[in-house]
Order: C-alpha cells, then structure tokens, then sequence
C-alpha cells in the first residue's frame, strides 16, 4: 500500500474528476469549470455563515450553563446558612460535575474557532483560485489550439480542484464539529434543567425542592417584615395618595 | 515537487525534503493501520512542519496542482479512515 500522501492525493483527485469530463470542446469546458467553480464557492460562503451560527449558538449556551453555575453557588450558600450542609454539599458536587462538563466545551469551542480561522483562510484562497481562472481562461480560449488548451485547462481545473476539495473537506469538518458539541451542549442542557445532573438522579428534586423551601420561606420572611414596616409608617400615606 | 498541507496551502519543496517526507509517510501508513491515533498526529504534524519550513509558499491564484498532498494533522483516526477510504469526509463537487 502507497502512503498516505498518495492516498490523499488519489482521493482529492477522485473528487473533481467529474469537473473535467465534460472536455469535447474546451472553451465549453472552460466556461462550465467556471460556473461550477462560482457555485462552490457560493456553497463555501454559506457553509461558513452556518458555522459562525452555530458557534454562536454554542456560546449562548455555554454562557447558559455557566449561569447554572453561578446559581447552584448561590443554592450552596443558602443550604449552608440555613444549617443544611447536606443540601450544599450536593449543590457543590452538582457544581463541580457541570464544571467538568463546561471545560470540555470550552476545549472544544476552541477547537472548532481554529478550524473556522482555517476555513476562511481557506476560502480566500480557493477565491483568489477562481478568480485567476476566470482570467487565464480567457486567454486559453484566445490563444492555444484545441489541444494545447486541453493540456492548459485539465492543470489548471486540477489546481483549482485540488483547492476545491480542501476547502470541501474543512467545510465538513467544522460542520460536523459544531454538529457534535451541539448535541453535547444541549445534552447538558436537559440534564441541568431536568436537575439530574450526575448521580442525583433520585435526590436532585428533593435537592431543588429543599432549596427551594429554604428560599421562599426566607423570602416570605422578607416579604413579612417589609409589610410590617410598610404598615408600621405608611397607612395613612397611602390614603393620601388616591 | 509542489506538495499541498492540507488545511493551509501549497508549498514548493525540494527534492531532499520530499525524500524526507516519503520516510514519514511510511511512518504514517503504518500507524494509521495499527490504529495509533497519537503516533498518526504527530507524524503528521512534522510532515506538515517539513513542508513549512523547507518549502516556499504558493501564492493564492497559483494554478498548479500538487504532486503530493499531506493529509491535515489534527485528524482522528475514524476521520483518517473516513478520508483514505474515499467517502464522507470531503464532500462530492457539485
């Protein structure tokens, strides 16, 4: 077996074959190649934008998630000052697996933004391709003999081809990427929101119930006292008033 | 020899950097079929590096096609499976 480099080559090559089999008249060729070349490079354009979507996408999630941070911290707090070490201790450990998970995204959303600063790269180079075809071509048509131009045009759409399936090849990759973390993100997502995050499967509603108890009873506390002053100063105000 | 990075561009190198290249290549294919994914990676990075540091880049609207491409070295090896077998992994042209 040839290596991989050969590999590469032969499967690269496989792919835009099909750009070239249309060669009885090389000017029709030419002008197909192009076409061909103009709608790729549209398709290139919107696989980027759909990119970008997605990541910023994944971002808002992920800046999502590290509110459910923040949140089960606060939760901790509450359960320690209310004497319940328990309940913060599962919140901390809740905590500390969605952390875990959040790095991992994090890893991953940088990956994927180097792939994205290749494809653009990449992009740009297949344009500046096509673009030195659309004028070389004209000058092939103008100025060699049908088989000449054969020769000219199977180097120069096999160059542009080559680019073709790189710039291809990063498109996929980055998609797949975002396809991956997406339903990553929002695995986690549900496993937050649904509170069974971990191994708290069985206790993360008594967990967020508890809380939550602890919560609205202080809150009632404060509601309590604020209407006690309210009423203490502002009854006869109120009147006033209407 | 023209050699094409995937994932970056295209570089002209000599004759000596090409020889050292088939050795890593070789290196390559031999990983790639023990499954050695990190051994793959690194092989692949200094193909990569070779042609970078020896080579002189192309410019963009340079037409010539490669006479070796080197696979991306960041590829895992159900992607390098995917890629050498010829499907999924660059799309069909339009």
């Amino acid at each position: 077996m040839a290596g991989l480099m050969s590999r590469a080559s032969l499967v690269v090559k496989s792919k835009f074959s099909k750009l070239l089999d249309r060669a009885e008249d090389p000017g029709e060729t030419l002008d197909y190649s192009y076409e061909k070349q103009l709608e790729l490079l549209q398709n290139v354009k919107r696989g980027i934008a759909d990119v970008v979507t997605a990541k910023k996408r994944l971002e808002l999630q992920e800046t999502q998630l590290q509110q459910s941070l923040v949140k089960l911290d606060s939760q901790a707090r509450e359960a320690l000052a209310a004497g319940r070490e328990d309940l913060a201790r599962q919140a901390l450990e809740r905590k500390s697996g969605l952390q875990q998970q959040l790095q991992s995204l994090d890893q991953q959303t940088q990956q994927l933004q180097q792939q994205q600063e290749k494809l653009v790269a990449s992009e740009k180079t297949l344009s500046a391709k096509v673009e030195a075809f659309r004028s070389q071509k004209e000058t092939i048509k103008a100025q060699y003999s049908a088989a000449e131009a054969q020769v000219r045009i199977g180097e120069a759409a096999t160059g542009i081809g080559e680019q073709m399936a790189d710039t291809g090849l990063a498109i996929q990759r980055a998609k797949d990427k975002t396809e991956q973390m997406q339903a990553r993100a929002s695995a986690i997502d549900e496993l937050t929101t649904s509170g069974a995050l971990e191994d708290f499967t069985s206790d993360q509603t008594e967990l967020d119930r508890e809380l939550g108890a602890i919560a609205s009873q202080s809150q009632v506390d404060k509601e309590l006292e604020q209407m006690k002053s309210e009423l203490g100063t502002g009854e006869g105000k109120k009147e006033l008033k209407q | 020899m023209i050699v094409r990075v995937m994932g970056d561009g295209q570089y002209d190198v000599d004759d000596e950097v090409a020889k050292g290249l088939n050795d890593l290549d070789g290196q390559a294919e031999q990983a790639l079929q023990a499954g050695e994914e990190e051994q793959l990676r690194e092989l692949l990075r200094r193909m990569a590096e070779q042609v970078r540091a020896n080579g002189a880049r192309l410019a963009d609207d340079d037409l010539r096609p490669s006479e070796a491409i080197v696979p991306p070295d960041d590829l895992a090896l159900d992607e390098a499976r995917q890629l050498f077998d010829g499907e999924g992994l660059i799309p069909d042209l339009p």
